[in-house]
């Protein structure tokens, strides 16, 4: 607590250095979008970029205008006040302009928007989530006895146990017990719903966003194009766990897939450490090639 | 805008009647300027208690992890060990729910349409009071049980075990029926039953007054902003509380009286109730920022000794913005499933109200274009107002854009956006009234000095607050959060030391209140010169307690 306003300061003087360490989560001072995953989260951020090439220069030119106001028609400056209360052609300027402004952020908004809720493959998986008071259970549609698995908030006591003590990699209020695993690249199609209140189903890094609604199944779709660990948070006002129910989503090759799915069918808890430990046994190998090519 | 051409020497008090006795003055008032003062009171209080929840939840999210909630809940409710923690989360929820109920239907409604319209529209059309007086009381004691009901339902049980309605001010079903089951839900329901039946008189109210009673001479095409912004929000008002009631009432029902409107194990749709609710919430959000649109207009012309630029290019714009925001209400709901073609309507609608609200933006910037300008309390607040609205205004933009939408909706972004349009839209509005009016309406000039020094520290702090918020939204904070990750730290901290800033802010005009009382500097009828020309400067400050009893001709 104390030290706490310097630190601040401080913290705010290293903005300018702000990594992207951890990609897949928030990351802190983080100022822009998450890191993208999928090729509409791309977009989306691609389309926050643009928007901002004209709303930042039209609040600069508002304050710009003021602040010309303000020197240069202050009482000092300007003693006698002009009559002028017309003028229809500025009028017609102003009002044409914002609409040419429009037009042009509407065109790939509106691209954007129907890349989004018309995808033009078919899926290649589905699995079906559904929103609790206060943790998501998953069903994968899979075979003939479809697995379904609840993913509940990582308790601090037990990191030891499943394996999830780094805070970098499993950060507190985002880490659940069992992560929902999907194949890299292949499109998967999420089925949203709820059991008792309204929550939603938000993955940031692939610009997903859904509410999960009692009686509605909500349709929505991905396709991660790099493996990882991603990390979303329930985003309707669910009750008093609102914030207490993340959603994780591990996109590992296809090969890792196939055995975790095999093994989950029996028991999920070895299959999530199997697959922890492959994933882990790949990053350490890739860190050991980096090494060796340095 | 009006001049007169009728002798207005009744400066003193005409009045026949014998003198009123306190109670019958304040409780009995039929007279719309005393009633104004009550409103202004009330919205005043209002907002101190919805303000002070406000830096409560800023104090809690100042670092990660609960700091304060569980004692609160210990302390009010009586929770021990665990139970304190659960009840301090709902707690949050509550103190989030009660902070935008307050804010909207206790402080920016009373302050804008019962106080400052009540107290200048008559006066500024030339009228003696509003049309239905009696009504005009009715609807100020109904805000007072609406209110209290909203504060009550804090001390009663919600979800079960925990006490008040914590479903935010949206109360989207079945959180707000089968999930919080006790019954201060329906304190909440019962408040705002109460508070939309007190604002629908007050909106038949000022349509009758505004289209019967102006002056001789004074048509619709020559009536102050001011008076045209409070007619488009009657109608707003008029025709969108309605469909709320209908939609709460439905909620009622469901809960108690075993309807299934919202109930889908009955064949009910939750999200029928979604659309209700913004069918009105998106014209409500436009009720609470038209009246300051007409305020900041009348103080810009004033301090610029410039004629409003554009005068029925504003006006129409107003009607513009009023009528389009009964279309673009599901632009709240990108996130809820619609198809394809829904979402394509309703982006391309709220796209176009970016081009009246430019209207007037620059409209007001013309005004001050080759103006005189002197930078009074109410100037600096106004001046404010219009860079800080078009702030919000940029981001609202970004908001309409559904594929956009899907990454920032229910985060801080959204929460940095109307705070931008209303925390530091209309409340910087109300400001701006308050100090170009509170001459007009005491008799006293308050200090320049503290009324800037109130601008300028309120004008950081709530910069502080919410401008960071935009950068949680964008990495993904979710809205009504008690507890974040450790990422989000930074930002919440300092958007936490901008509410504190901002909460000194409301002392100093506290203090500045108290100091116009205690020093009687005596203001003048026009303490603002030529450019003050609407109706209002004519009278004597205060005004007398009936005006315009000779009624004023319009040129």
């Amino acid at each position: 607590m104390k030290n706490k306003a310097f630190a601040v300061l401080a913290a705010i003087g290293c903005l300018l250095f702000a990594s992207t360490a951890f990609a897949d989560q928030p990351f802190d001072w983080q100022k822009g979008l998450q890191p993208a995953a999928t090729s509409i989260m791309e977009e989306i951020r691609w389309f926050e970029q643009y928007t901002l090439w004209f709303i930042v220069p039209i609040t600069l030119f508002v304050l710009a205008l003021l602040i010309v106001v303000v020197v240069k028609f202050r009482e000092g400056a300007n003693p006698v006040p002009s009559k002028t209360s017309h003028n229809t052609a500025i009028e017609v300027v102003w009002t044409l302009g914002p609409v040419i402004v429009l037009l042009f952020l509407a065109v790939p908004s509106f691209q954007l928007l129907t890349k989004q809720l018309a995808p033009t493959e078919e899926p290649e998986l589905t699995i079906k989530a559904t929103g609790y008071q206060w943790y998501w259970g998953y069903e994968y549609q899979v075979g003939e006895s479809p697995l379904s698995f609840d993913s509940i908030l990582l308790q601090e006591g037990d990191r030891a146990a499943a394996g999830k003590e780094d805070k970098g990699v499993y950060p507190r209020l985002l880490a659940v017990d069992n992560e929902v695993v999907v194949p890299v690249g292949k499109h998967v199609r999420l089925l949203v719903t709820a059991a008792d209140v309204i929550h939603a189903f938000a993955m940031p890094s692939f610009g997903v966003k859904i509410d999960a609604v009692p009686g509605r199944l909500n349709e929505t779709w991905f396709k991660a194009d790099r493996e990882g660990l991603f990390y979303g948070q329930c985003s309707e006002l669910c009750g008093k766990d609102h914030a207490f129910m993340p959603i994780a989503i591990r996109v590992v090759s296809q090969e890792k897939y196939d055995t975790w799915l095999a093994a989950a069918a029996t028991n999920l808890g070895d299959a999530n450490k199997a697959l922890m430990a492959s994933v882990d046994d790949a990053a350490k190998a890739v860190n050991v090639a980096a090494n060796a090519a340095q | 805008m009006a001049g007169t051409s009728a002798a207005h020497g009744d400066h003193h008090d005409h009045h026949e009647h014998k003198p009123l006795t306190f109670f019958q003055r304040w409780f009995l008032s039929t007279n719309h300027k005393d009633i104004g003062t009550l409103y202004l009171i009330f919205a005043i209080c209002a907002g101190i208690i919805g303000g002070t929840l406000s830096v409560v939840m800023r104090m809690e999210l100042q670092e990660p992890g609960i700091q304060i909630f569980h004692g609160l809940a210990q302390m009010v409710y009586g929770f021990e060990g665990d139970a304190a923690i659960d009840g301090g989360k709902h707690m949050f929820n509550v103190f989030t729910t009660a902070h935008a109920l307050i804010m909207i239907f206790f402080m920016v409604m009373p302050a804008l349409i019962g106080g400052f319209a009540n107290w200048m529209v008559p006066i500024m059309i030339g009228a003696p009071d509003m049309a239905f007086p009696r009504m005009n009381n009715i609807s100020f004691w109904l805000i007072i049980p609406a209110f209290l009901l909203v504060l009550l339902s804090m001390f009663v049980e919600g979800p079960a075990g925990a006490y008040g309605a914590g479903g935010g001010w949206t109360i989207y079903p079945p959180f707000s029926t089968s999930g919080q089951p006790g019954p201060a839900m329906d304190f909440v329901i019962l408040g705002l039953h109460i508070a939309g039946a007190s604002s629908i008189l007050g909106a038949i109210n000022f349509i009758t007054t505004i289209l019967n009673m102006r002056a001789p001479g004074m048509t619709l095409h020559k009536m102050p902003l001011f008076a045209w912004s409070v007619l488009i929000t009657a109608f707003l008002l008029l025709l969108s509380l309605p469909v709320l009631a209908g939609g709460i009432t439905m909620l009622l029902t469901d809960r108690n009286f075993g309807t299934a409107f919202f109930a889908p194990e009955n064949g009910g749709d939750p999200i029928l109730f979604q659309h209700l609710f913004w069918f009105f919430g998106h014209p409500e959000v436009y009720i609470l920022i038209l009246p300051g649109f007409g305020i900041v207009s009348h103080i810009v012309s004033t301090f610029s000794r410039k004629p409003i630029f554009g005068y029925l290019g504003m006006a129409y714009a107003m009607v513009a913005i009023g009528a389009v925001g009964f279309i673009v209400w599901a632009h709240h709901m990108y996130t809820v499933g619609m198809s394809l073609d829904t979402q394509r309507y309703f982006v391309f609608a709220t796209m176009v109200i970016a081009v009246p609200t430019g209207v007037k933006i620059f409209s007001w910037i013309a005004t001050m274009w080759g103006g005189s300008i002197r930078f009074t309390t109410p100037m600096v607040w106004a001046i404010g107002f219009i860079f800080l609205f078009t702030v919000g205004g940029v981001t609202g933009v970004q908001l309409a854009n559904a594929g956009l939408d899907r990454a920032l909706h229910d985060t801080y972004y959204v929460v940095a956006h109307f705070h931008y349009v209303l925390s530091l839209g209309a409340v910087f509005a109300i400001f701006a009234a308050w100090y170009y009016w509170f001459p007009k309406m005491t008799g006293y000039m308050y200090s320049e000095f503290l009324g800037k020094l109130h601008f300028w520290v309120m004008f950081v702090g709530v910069n502080l607050i919410f401008f960071p918020q935009h950068f949680l939204g964008l990495a993904g904070m979710p809205r009504r959060y008690i507890d974040y990750p450790d990422a989000f730290a930074g930002w919440n901290a300092v958007s936490s030391y901008g509410s504190y800033i901002s909460a000194f802010a409301v002392v100093i005009f506290l203090f500045g209140v108290f100091e116009a009382f205690a020093k009687k500097r005596i203001a003048g009828d026009n303490p603002w010169g030529e450019g003050a020309n609407t109706l209002e400067w004519q009278l004597s400050s205060p005004p007398p307690f009936h005006q315009w009893e000779q009624l004023p001709k319009i040129k």
